[in-house]
């Protein structure tokens, strides 16, 4: 059993495990850091952005000059941006039998592999991931394809140049192998390979293993995954929470009873409490609208800002924000908002009952009803009509690079009174405010991540007991920048095997046993023999008949009559030779008692000694030597064959036959 | 015994008799017992007994084998104990041979209804009544009631056994009194023979191997050392402490805790000053225990006015030891000067913590609690190491935010143990404001104002986390005025003030109500001690604190209006509160007084009303602006609002509002009578704000409360008007006929009525003709005067049986 690491993100996995015949694809995420090394690309020409200077080398060389520019001491790339893609070389991908996806944030990197790597297999996912997924990828070309770029930047990335420029694009991986965001026909096409699963659904892969999506309590049709057969689980955790939030709770016991349990996707701010950041969010928030200021939260269209709008729906009456305006910005803001409150069956109970009543699960729509949440496909048409200040406005992309926030920061970047409030902690948001320096606007840094946390992991582990954990390298040890706090890492018994990018782990665990069928007929042809109490043996002559991975035991076909002789047996008659079967052994020789049967037949001067297998009995006399271990004896003597039988025959005495 | 009552016992002696009316209500019969406890110990009981024979005859009528109760039983047994508590009554129930019928074997005890719990505990209780005399005592020890006392002190049910650990000890204390009269200390084998049985069986009890007899006798000790002062005490302590002593040697020690309450018990005792042996069993005793069951011990040595040195060094040591190692955890350097230094201890055991979180919290939770009690004693140790515990709370408190730098595997294990513990944070920072009684080093004081940021600032903290934070910063910004106290914020603390309301800002927009609340109360309590003080103002006008915090007038949650309320009355008395103008309703209220009024007005909860009349009553006794500007129309205006709030306290406060402005006019000071044209025109302005009516209606509000208030307010303007009945109302006597009217159907509960216009000299006049005197008595009995009689409880108990009947007959 092995696990090809591919990706090095832990909360965006890609790995594939190959278990037993087949080689399943565990998530496909998609590393989009790399794009805060790109300049924004502005939905309005910004005379900031295209006036930055160029970046020229040390020796006043300015050959790069068109390709990276300068803004205050940061160099950036000006071109289209691009992505960090799961590693392709360390397995050849067409090989890949199945793609399982656990939540939609897992799933950006599909298009790259099933479109570009020859694979034919299936992906599996379960409903609301594939069609939130399918907005967020739809949101991420739109966000690209929209101001398109004519530029596209290569000779930096040349081996020798990159060596030249300044962290952190001195130090960013694989820059050769960054690629540039797929199209909406390649979206497609790549969803179309899914198959939509539904949790606790068998799924039978080739009659080999078995695989069932769980949920996993993180986003709406979130899953962990089981892969198991008939003696082998394995558990694929990836992605989970045990918070009361919006999706379905954590399905904890599925879980337990694993050999190999893969852990992933656990919380990026192990330090930071989704309820603290909360309140954090919604304070800071009425402090700059009462302060007259606005407010900008760059985020994805979906997950937590449905608990966020939640929150802020208990909290503007109270804090007497009721006049203020909540603008979505997103090109699937509509689908968004209303996707979330079809999906009932994978909600939480207490958003499932609502449906009953009948009522929206989500009170967003409330917040759509009064007006009071309003939303728009971008910042141009409707928007520029309704749109009034001060307010609060929600839109893509976190990592402030593209999108309708690039907008925004340009906007309300200047004063002191705006503030930006991070919620999302896929990127750091020092980072992501790079290109806007100086800044005078406000900016909060309220992460809020629901995934597991390391205590959690720990309850979690202590109740599931897997006898083997595997994780990333970062979980096995506590973040470089707290190295003091031991809580923040896996603990556990035997300690997690850990992974790193383009790393291949034989898992430590070996099969041993595999399920065969004995067809009825040759079943009733058993004579089993208790040996012990409670277990039987019973000798059996069978064909073993393998199809599909299922492994069959069938009557072996009747020895050939004698045909007279004449005619000429056909090639399709031949039938193996079955030898005379010699009876099967067990038990074992009980040396005191041997030797007493070897004096009552006439030996003497009998000797025995002690190995570290077993005895030796030697018959002096007779000059032969009797070797007796746990699985074998061997009669040594001199070309004495009536000894040896006679021999024999005593030591056959000692055992069963059957 | 009044006769209505004495004609009321046989029915009721024969209700109580009838297992076929049962009494409904336990309560009633404690109050009976109540009630036979106190005629007894007015008078004589054998009197009592013949003159009501039904009393008698009721607990023979228990004795007979039948159906009763065992509630019934159990107060035929107290109330036989009850009145045999004196001799001659206990003799003459003896001669009905009634108390061994009770009380020894052939009564409940050997019976079925025995089982019953209440029956035990009657018995008992019965029994501890009874043992008052020597006759009780040879009772007692005939009848063989002390052994079944030695079993009951295992009993299931805890109120048994712990009662009958009490009587054992009342009856030691009994025995032992009467014979150590006048003898002083007595020899053991002098002790009477009731008390050498009692001894005899403690010693068999601690020497038991059982763990549970153990604690029983060390339970019967505690009790006596701390309830009997007799000198037999010192003897019974010389007797037992070989045993005592002996339990320390035994591993595991049974019973530590409850060890360590004896020798606390006897510590406090009069055994020490002749027995100095005590104080080497505590030290041993301290030694021997864990930490978390020494910590008990050591703090109650350490409270302790007399005890030798050596032994509170000790104690402190014992005490401080889970300090020093957190601090040793974080220690730099080894050898950074600890919290032991000094003191003496064994070398420090670093790894002492208790390595499960639960216990390593509880252990460190205890500790901080008990430093915080022993903080401000007089007896604490002397020198107090306030910089290392300073030190220490400030590190527990970076190791429950994660932000302690661990310098060892302890600490590693300490930082994972409490990082996000709720429990430690509060304790420590409880402690940590006990703490800022004293001083500290510049550098130290520095970083808890630094730590006490972080936990203001952290998203992290819990409710009751911040509001323990709260606290702490003000008693640290107290503490740091310069030079004491001044009201001068010294200039680090001015530092700290800004970054303070920064934080404050941020809080008072808490989705948590609670935040807010306590948020809300620290701004009302910085404000009021440094609200005239430059630095601050100019602080605190430059931030957006008071602009929040007028608007959480309209917060939704009551508490935090309530709170609102409070701080924006104190902004506005240090005049720090600009006219508040909320961008939801700009055409709202103008000025804080409106505002407050508002509140006042139309509020739909108590506690917002209330802190609005608080705030109202504080302005007029300060002459804020507002109310000077023109105080009638204040006073008018408020006393309109409370005088027809639904709230009684609203109201009571409204009279509190009215007598201190009644004293502004008169003038409090003086005790005589007000001088003729100043009372004159006192009146006027009182009739003119309708204070009259106001106190007059409040005369006959039907909350008690507000009654008094208001009887106190006129007998006071009585006061001040009496001896001055001038000429002219001499002369003419005014109409007091519409007043009067008035007053009638009020009193009769027609409060609907308006008085109208009212003259002064009408009011006068009124005042005097009333009897405010006897009004404030009969106001001053409590409601349920009448109703607490014995005569209505008897009553009770028997109405409850009879509409019983009533019912049964009304279903045929």
């Amino acid at each position: 059993m092995k696990l090809y690491c591919l990706s090095g993100h832990p909360t965006l996995p890609c790995n594939v495990l190959k278990f037993k015949s087949t080689t399943i694809m565990l998530d496909c995420g998609l590393d989009m850091t790399s794009t805060l090394n790109f300049l924004p690309l502005p939905l309005v020409q910004s005379p900031r952005l295209s006036n930055l200077p160029g970046w020229s080398l040390k020796d006043g060389n300015v050959f790069l000059d068109k390709e990276l520019k300068e803004c205050s001491g940061h160099v950036f790339v000006d071109s289209v941006p691009e992505f960090c893609l799961p590693e392709t070389e360390l397995i050849d991908l067409s090989t890949v039998d199945v793609i399982l996806i656990s939540n939609y944030h897992c799933m950006m990197a599909l298009p790259y592999i099933t479109e570009h790597t020859g694979f034919t297999g299936t992906v599996y996912a379960t409903e609301p991931t594939v069609q939130i997924g399918r907005l967020l990828m739809e949101e991420l070309v739109n966000f690209i394809e929209r101001v398109p770029k004519a530029q596209s930047a290569s000779l930096w990335k040349n081996k020798d140049i990159q060596r030249l420029l300044p962290s952190p694009l001195k130090d960013a991986v694989e820059v050769s192998t960054w690629r540039r965001c797929y199209t909406m026909q390649e979206v497609n096409s790549a969803l179309s390979k899914i198959q939509l699963v539904g949790y606790s659904q068998k799924i039978e892969l080739f009659g080999a293993v078995q695989v069932t999506p769980l949920s996993s309590g993180y986003a709406l049709g979130s899953s962990n995954w089981i892969i198991q057969s008939h003696y082998e689980k394995v558990s694929y955790v990836s992605g989970s929470s045990l918070l009361t939030t919006h999706p379905q709770p954590m399905d904890q016991a599925s879980l337990k009873n694993s050999d190999v349990l893969i852990l992933t996707g656990l919380t990026q701010i192990p330090t930071a409490n989704p309820d603290g950041m909360v309140g954090e969010f919604c304070s800071n928030l009425a402090l700059t609208v009462r302060n007259g200021g606005n407010v900008l939260v760059p985020c994805y269209p979906s997950g937590v800002i449905y608990d966020l709008l939640e929150c802020l729906y208990q909290y503007i009456d109270s804090a007497g924000l009721s006049s203020i305006p909540f603008y979505f910005i997103s090109p699937v803001a509509n689908s968004s908002l209303e996707f979330s409150q079809i999906f009932a069956e994978w909600l939480c109970h207490n958003k499932q009952t609502k449906v009953y009543l009948p009522e929206p699960p989500f009170p967003h729509a409330e917040l759509i009803q009064t007006n009071k949440l309003k939303h728009y496909p971008s910042i141009h048409g409707d928007f520029s009509n309704d749109f009034r200040q001060p307010c609060v406005v929600f839109t893509g992309h976190p990592s402030l690079r593209f999108g309708d926030v690039v907008h925004f920061m340009e906007l309300w970047g200047k004063s002191s009174l705006n503030t930006v409030i991070f919620t999302e902690p896929d990127f750091s948001y020092l980072e992501a405010l790079a290109p806007y320096q100086p800044l005078a606007m406000k900016c909060i840094y309220c992460p809020i991540d629901t995934r597991l946390n390391f205590i959690q992991v720990s309850k979690l582990l202590k109740e599931v007991q897997p006898l083997h954990v595997v994780c990333p390298e970062q979980y096995t040890q506590p973040p470089p920048a707290q190295s003091h706090r031991v809580d923040l890492m896996v603990d556990c018994q035997p300690p997690a095997m850990s992974y790193r990018r383009a790393e291949v782990l034989a898992l430590p665990f070996k099969r041993r046993y595999e399920k065969i069928e004995i067809m009825p007929e040759l079943a009733d042809s058993l004579v089993p023999m208790e040996i012990k109490p409670g277990i039987s043996l019973a000798t059996v002559s069978a064909v073993l008949h393998t199809k599909d991975n299922k492994h069959v035991l069938q009557p072996p076909p009747r020895p050939a009559q004698p045909t007279g002789g004449k005619k000429r047996k056909r090639a399709s008659d031949d039938i193996p030779d079955c030898k005379v079967l010699k009876p099967l052994l067990s038990g074992s020789i009980p040396v005191d008692q041997f030797v007493q049967t070897l004096e009552k037949h006439g030996f003497s001067d009998i000797k025995v000694e002690d190995t570290a297998k077993g005895h030796i009995v030697l018959l002096q006399e007779a000059e032969t030597l009797i070797q007796i271990e746990e699985d074998s004896t061997h009669i040594i003597c001199d070309d004495d064959e009536v000894l040896r039988v006679r021999l024999r025959d005593l030591v056959l005495k000692f055992l069963q036959k059957f | 015994m009044d006769p209505e009552c004495a004609r009321l016992l046989p029915a009721l002696c024969a209700v109580l008799a009838d297992p076929r009316q049962p009494v409904a209500d336990d309560t009633c019969l404690e109050k009976l017992l109540d009630w036979f406890k106190a005629v007894t110990e007015a008078g004589s009981s054998l009197l009592l007994l013949q003159e009501n024979p039904c009393l008698v005859e009721l607990l023979f009528h228990v004795l007979k084998p039948q159906d009763l109760s065992s509630r019934i039983l159990s107060f035929a047994l107290r109330l036989a104990g009850t009145f045999a508590a004196q001799e001659n009554c206990f003799q003459y129930l003896q001669q009905g041979e009634l108390l061994p019928g009770l009380f020894g074997e052939h009564g409940p005890l050997g019976a079925a209804a025995w089982a019953a719990p209440t029956v035990r505990s009657g018995w008992i209780q019965g029994l501890r009544s009874l043992a008052q005399h020597p006759s009780a005592l040879l009772f007692l020890a005939d009848s063989g009631a002390v052994d079944t006392i030695f079993s009951l002190q295992g009993d299931p049910s805890l109120f048994v056994a712990s009662a009958a650990g009490q009587l054992l000890v009342h009856v030691l204390d009994l025995a032992m009194r009467g014979p150590a009269k006048g003898h002083g200390r007595l020899q053991a084998q002098d002790w009477p023979a009731c008390a050498q049985r009692i001894v005899c069986h403690l010693e068999d009890c601690l020497c038991s191997e059982a763990a549970p007899r153990v604690t029983q006798a060390l339970h019967v000790l505690t009790t006596a050392f701390g309830h009997c002062h007799g000198l037999w005490t010192q003897g019974l302590w010389v007797q037992l402490s070989p045993l005592v002593a002996r339990l320390l040697e035994k591993d595991p020690m049974p019973a530590p805790h409850a060890l360590v309450e004896l020798l606390l018990s006897v510590a406090r005792s009069s055994v020490p000053s002749s027995n100095p042996g005590l104080w080497e069993t505590a030290a041993q005793t301290l030694s021997r225990l864990s930490p978390m069951q020494a910590g008990p011990l050591a703090a109650g040595i350490l409270k302790l006015q007399d005890c030798p040195q050596a032994l509170r060094t000790q104690a402190f040591g014992v005490l401080l030891r889970p300090l020093a190692c957190v601090l040793e955890a974080t220690a730099q350097a080894p050898g950074t000067p600890g919290l032991l230094e000094g003191a003496a201890g064994d070398p420090m055991a670093v790894d002492m913590l208790p390595p499960s979180k639960s216990a390593c919290v509880g252990l460190l939770c205890s500790t901080l609690a008990h430093l915080e009690l022993l903080q401000p004693l007089p007896q604490r140790p002397s020198p107090w190491p306030q910089a290392p515990l300073l030190a220490a709370a400030v590190t527990i408190l970076r190791f429950c935010n994660g932000s302690a730098a661990p310098s060892s595997e302890v600490g590693g294990r300490l930082c994972a143990m409490l990082v996000g513990c709720v429990r430690v944070q509060r304790a420590a920072l409880d402690f940590l404001g006990v703490l800022s009684q004293g001083l500290g080093p510049r550098e130290l004081v520095t970083q808890v104002f630094a730590v006490l940021l972080e936990y203001l600032m952290s998203p992290d903290s819990s409710p009751t986390v911040l509001k323990k934070a709260f606290q702490a910063t003000l008693r640290w910004l107290l503490s740091s005025a310069v030079p004491p106290g001044c009201c001068d914020l010294e200039p680090r603390a001015q530092l700290v003030l800004r970054e303070l309301l920064a934080v404050l800002q941020k809080r008072l927009c808490s989705p948590c109500w609670e935040v807010r609340d306590s948020g809300l109360e620290f701004l009302t309590q910085m404000t009021r001690r440094w609200g005239g003080q430059a630095g601050f103002r100019q602080t605190l006008l430059a931030s957006e604190v008071p602009k929040l915090a007028s608007q959480l007038l309209q917060d939704p949650e009551s508490y935090v209006r309530a709170s609102a309320v409070a701080a924006a009355g104190q902004l506005s008395s240090q005049g720090l509160l600009a006219a508040p103008s909320s961008p939801e309703h700009p055409a709202g209220p103008q000025t804080p007084l409106e505002e407050l009024l508002l509140v006042l007005t139309t509020d739909s909860e108590g506690f917002p009303r209330r802190a609005a009349m608080r705030v109202f009553t504080e302005w007029l006794r300060d002459g804020h602006m507002a109310v000077a500007e023109d105080r009638e129309r204040f006073m008018a205006r408020v006393l309109q609002a409370a005088s027809g709030d639904l709230d009684w306290e609203v109201r009571v406060q409204g009279l509190e509002l009215a007598l201190i402005f009644l004293q502004q006019l008169l003038g409090a000071r003086s005790p005589g009578a007000a001088p003729p044209g100043a009372l004159a025109q006192a009146l006027r302005a009182l009739c003119r704000v309708q204070l009259f009516e106001f106190a007059f209606r409040s005369l006959f509000d039907c909350d008690r409360p507000v009654a008094q208030k208001s009887c106190d307010l006129l007998l006071f303007l009585r006061a001040k008007a009496a001896p001055s009945s001038s000429p002219q109302e001499a002369g003419d006597s005014p109409d007091v006929a519409p007043v009067e009217a008035a007053l009638q159907r009020w009193r009769a509960g027609e409060q609907g009525q308006p008085l109208g216009e009212l003259a002064p000299e009408a009011v006068l006049a009124v005042l005097r003709s009333m009897d405010l005197e006897a009004l404030r008595d009969t106001l001053a009995e409590s409601s349920d005067h009448v109703e607490r009689s014995p005569q209505s409880l008897l009553q009770d108990v028997l109405a409850a049986v009879g509409v019983l009947g009533d019912n049964e007959a009304d279903c045929y």
